[in-house]
């Protein structure tokens, strides 16, 4: 029962997607809502236009209307009713009364209540099968009887207002569809643009080196704050803990080093001061023991290094014919002391990308190796080829080479090879090597010449 | 139960005697046959047994009961005592606009009736099938010697020069006794104020009034009328005699009676009526149109001079009593002196 | 030469002066930093011995006031820490070399010659015995108008010799002086470089005479 090392984010809906469906419903809701503005504004005016006509009507009736001879005449516009079957064929009735007297038209209409002259009422109803818009006017008109009250009644069909409306209605609908339409394009856009900061610091976070743990500086929204400020935090306490890690084993190499340093010290001033024969042996013996528990020390720390660095591979273009010259010139002063000549072979261009301290540690161990186990004006030389396909480092010596069929056993932690003795050495280095390259995508061979010594080659894939 | 019977029967009695006044009655088809279409109409029985037996014909089957009645009568049998008829015909477009303004008309729809152009149709309830103008008819022997008036004005100032030799020969319309004279002379005055000037001119000359356009000419042919005022011309052209007189159509104006149908509320044979109002109107318009009215107008005058009487609310005004009144009233003072 | 060695232990610190005695060097020691600048302040350095943990500041804050200071002296850094992460970083520092603690003493004198032979060294160290010059920066020996180049245990063996002429070594100090303790040469291996530097020699006034059951001793002709 273990947890997985790397677990994948649980995703849980999208930000964009919920943005999308939240101003889609807005918009949606916001349509319907346009949709019967419009519907009623427009039903208002067409109603308004139609109740217009009827009154121009009324009124043209109205003014017809004069005493002659004693008697009321009301020489009714031939318009009067035309104008209102004007633009679709429409039923039309009318009333005419004086005070509660009927004079003329369809007795039966019904009059809407208390019309003025200065304003006409209006009333909807049914009337001989039919719904009817009336509207009425009315006037004081003095007879010989006196004063009465004289009022027209117009009505009119609702053809013509009802096919403006169904019109109406399929306008209001596409100006509805429209602005539906106009604010999906938007929402879209909006949402678009709404993520883009948070995948621009995707963007940041992810194209970073694993070593890169500065604080986001980029600039980002208001309400993104927060969760940089998080971000910054946690990568800072991250920061923290891996130096900390860092700081331990270098701890750890400072604690152990330090009394081997003094003991060896000590041992070589008495090795140079004491001429007994014996005790100078056990000096001899003591320093080596402690060279050999230093060096194990030494690869120990560093393959725990090698290790932590490994977790988290640092992937920059490395120059390797650089790194070859730069190793080299360190390690020369190691090969001159033993009057072996570090020969710098075939250098070709050649970038891998990965991790520059590891890939010289890695060759750095070979190097001890190939001057450790070399006699005296042994050959090491060193190489970098390209086929445009593979890069090889290779470093080959003139000693007396690997033990044969052992490099297996050789790679292994602590084993050292059985053909050496006498010389300090720890098979952890070839481990730190061969993880190292494996690391990189690579591989990492051992032979023998044919002319005798060790050839040890890294392969990298040409990037 | 005998109680119910007979009051039943009294009361269909009763309804019979105080009926519209029918001036006369075909039935067409065979007796075995089955559904009967009662159709109510202003035309003669001879004017449109054509149109019938046609009917019949591609119907079979079917019969058709034809009623004739003056216009006013035909409106009285269907809007006061709801007589029960398939189809109306009528030359009165005022009164058959008020049938269907007053909801006693069905609306129809077919693909004929949606083939009509616009001012053949109202509500589609009211639908046109006629185009009949109204003419004045020359008697030939009478101008003889004198030029053929082609307007209202001509025959203004024909008559003004001429005193003597009109005087007493001219007839026209009684528009309080013909509806359909009232109809032409009303639709007169809404085109051109000249209406009123010939009426005075014919008044003063001792104008006789018809009560229908076969009298005035039939009086024409026997020399009685020199001249024919407002004659429906389609009445002149299906005459055997057309060489005794001239047929004018006005270039003022010339005012063009729409005869129309229409299916009233109380039809009991829906279908059959829709189908007879198909074939009635489907040879009516179009390409190859044989109006009923016999008169190819397009042939005798210009589309622009033509006033076509509108079907719609506006015929109703001149129905207004107070309006019908006054117009009466000043057309009596013009002619009657 | 003249050695500034800053370093907080003392135990270790007082071994590697007294070490480094031997060779007949002069080495003073600083604990702490603060003492450090004290002596650079006074005293002219051939070399500074540094090490990067101590008790008032880490050696890189030094290496870094020591650069901008502008100061010639070369530095050798000692660490105890593990060399994958450091080594980079020192060396940008401006430190001219290090070495990883236990001091292989060789190693520190070969890395020294290197260091100062890389800033081409103002004080020339030239000896002269008879016809044949030496530079032991160079590991040059010149003989009448002819120079000749020492591989570097051939010019260890004569700087053992020429430092105290006439004086007898035996086979097995020699080899406690070329070798480092993690080689197991033979005593055969001294007479093969004895040797060579003989054939090296070979033309000047100067001889290396084998006292016999004794050891070798550089002897003017």
């Amino acid at each position: 029962m273990s947890a997985p090392a790397r677990q994948d984010p649980v995703s849980q809906g999208s930000i964009r997607r919920r943005l999308l469906l939240v101003q889609l419903a807005g918009a949606a809701a916001l349509a319907v809502l346009l949709y019967f503005v419009v519907l009623s504004v427009t039903r208002q005016v067409a109603q308004q236009s139609q109740d217009n006509v009827l009154a121009a009507s009324a009124l043209s009736i109205l003014g017809s209307a004069r005493v002659s001879g004693g008697e009321i005449v009301i020489d009714l516009p031939y318009s009067a009713l035309s104008m209102l079957d004007s633009v679709t064929d429409e039923r039309v009735f009318y009333a005419i009364w004086l005070g509660d007297e009927f004079l003329s038209g369809y007795q039966d209409l019904p009059r809407p209540q208390r019309p003025g002259e200065a304003q006409p009422a209006f009333l909807e109803a049914a009337f001989l099968g039919a719904q009817v818009r009336i509207a009425a006017v009315e006037r004081p008109f003095s007879t010989d009887l006196g004063n009465e009250q004289l009022s027209v009644s117009v009505a009119q069909t609702l053809t013509g207002r009802d096919q403006t409306m169904a019109r109406i209605s399929r306008v209001a609908l596409g100006v509805g569809a429209g602005f539906f339409a106009l604010s999906a394009v938007l929402a879209l856009i909006v949402a678009q643009s709404t993520i883009r900061p948070l995948n621009r610091l995707t963007g940041a976070v992810s194209r970073r080196g694993p070593r890169d743990l500065r604080p986001v500086s980029a600039p980002v929204p208001s309400e993104m704050v927060p969760l940089v400020a998080s971000l910054n935090s946690f990568m800072k306490r991250l920061e923290t803990s891996l130096s900390r890690s860092e700081d331990f084993i270098a701890e750890a190499a400072h604690r152990v080093r330090t009394p081997l340093a003094i003991v060896r010290t000590q041992a070589e001033i008495v090795q140079r001061r004491v001429r007994d024969e014996d005790t100078r042996n056990a000096v001899r013996e003591m320093i080596h023991a402690v060279d050999e528990s230093s060096r194990t020390a030494g690869q120990l720390l560093d393959h725990a290094m090698v290790v932590f660095r490994l977790d988290d591979l640092a992937c920059e273009p490395v120059d390797l014919p650089a790194l070859v010259r730069e190793t080299v010139s360190q390690v020369g002063v190691l090969s001159e002391m033993r009057d072996i000549d570090l020969i710098l072979g075939r250098m070709e261009d050649a970038v891998v990308e990965g991790d520059a301290i590891l890939l010289q540690n890695a060759l750095r161990n070979l190097l001890d190796n190939a001057i450790k186990y070399c006699p005296p004006l042994a050959e090491v030389t060193v190489s970098v080829r390209n086929d445009g396909n593979e890069i090889c480092l290779q470093v080959s010596d003139t000693g007396p080479g690997f033990p044969e069929g052992g490099k297996r056993r050789l790679v292994q932690r602590f084993s050292r090879g059985d053909n050496v003795s006498g010389v300090v050495g720890s098979g952890l280095g070839l481990t730190i090597v061969e993880d190292v390259t494996v690391a990189h995508g690579g591989r990492f061979t051992i032979d023998n010449n044919d002319g005798g010594g060790a050839c040890a080659r890294l392969f990298f894939p040409a990037s | 139960m005998r109680a119910i019977v007979l009051s039943g029967i009294l009361t269909l009695w009763a309804a019979w005697v105080s009926a519209f006044e029918v001036e006369d009655r075909a039935v067409f088809g065979p007796e075995a046959a089955g559904d009967t279409i009662k159709v109510i109409s202003t035309a003669d029985i001879a004017y449109f047994e054509p149109m019938i037996r046609s009917f019949l014909d591609r119907a079979p089957g079917l019969r058709v009961d034809y009623t004739v009645a003056s216009s006013s009568e035909l409106m009285k049998a269907i809007q006061d005592e709801r007589q029960s008829f398939d189809l109306a015909i009528s030359s009165a477009m005022d009164l058959q606009t008020k049938l269907a303004n007053d909801g006693l008309a069905q609306q129809h729809f077919s693909d004929v009736t949606r083939s009509l152009p616009r001012w053949a149709t109202w509500n589609d309830m009211v639908f046109a099938f006629t185009q009949e103008p109204a003419a004045i008819v020359l008697s030939r022997a009478a101008f003889a010697d004198l030029p053929i008036p082609r307007s209202r004005q001509d025959l203004i100032q024909l008559l003004r020069q001429n005193p003597e030799r009109f005087r007493g020969r001219i007839g026209t319309y009684d528009v309080r006794i013909s509806g359909l004279g009232y109809l032409f002379a009303t639709q007169d005055t809404r085109a051109s104020e000249t209406f009123w000037r010939l009426t005075e001119v014919m008044g003063a000359l001792g104008a006789r009034l018809y009560c229908c356009s076969s009298d005035m000419i039939e009086d024409v042919e026997r020399g009685d009328l020199a001249i024919a005022y407002n004659v429906l011309s389609s009445y002149a052209v299906t005459r055997a005699d057309t060489d005794r007189f001239h047929i004018v159509l006005p270039q003022d104006f010339t005012t063009v009676m729409l005869r129309s149908l229409l299916i009233p509320v109380t039809a009991q044979n829906r279908d059959g009526a829709a189908r007879f109002a198909d074939h009635i109107l489907s040879p009516s318009f179009g390409p190859e149109a044989s109006p009923l009215a016999g008169v190819d107008l397009t042939a005798l005058q210009a589309e622009s001079t033509l006033h076509r009487i509108r079907l719609g609310p506006g015929l109703l005004v001149f129905l207004d009593q107070f309006k019908k009144r006054s117009f009466l009233a000043e057309w009596q003072s013009a002619i009657v002196q | 030469m003249r050695f500034l060695l800053i370093e907080d232990s003392e135990a270790l610190a007082s071994a590697v002066v007294e070490r480094l005695h031997l060779d007949g060097h002069v080495v003073d020691h600083a604990g702490d930093l603060a003492t450090a600048w004290d002596y650079v302040a006074t005293t002219d350095y051939d070399l500074i011995l540094l090490d990067i943990m101590l008790p008032d500041g880490d050696g890189r804050s030094f290496l870094e006031r020591h650069r901008s200071a502008d100061a010639s002296t070369p530095v050798i850094v000692l660490t105890a820490r593990s060399e994958v992460s450091d080594r980079v970083g020192l060396l940008d520092l401006g430190a001219d070399d290090y070495m990883v603690k236990p001091i292989d003493f060789s190693e520190l004198e070969a890395r020294c010659r290197a260091v100062l032979r890389r800033r081409g060294g103002e004080a020339r160290n030239l000896i002269t015995l008879g016809n044949l010059g030496f530079d032991s920066l160079a590991g040059t020996l010149k003989i009448g108008g002819e120079t000749v180049q020492l591989r570097t245990r051939e010019l260890r063996l004569f700087e053992v010799f020429i430092n105290a002429p006439g004086q007898i070594f035996s086979k097995s100090a020699l080899v406690d002086r070329l070798f480092s303790y993690d080689e197991d040469p033979s005593e055969n291996a001294i007479e093969v470089y004895v040797g060579r530097l003989r054939r090296r020699l070979a033309g000047s006034d100067v001889g290396i005479t084998t006292v016999r059951g004794l050891g070798y001793k550089l002897e003017q002709t």
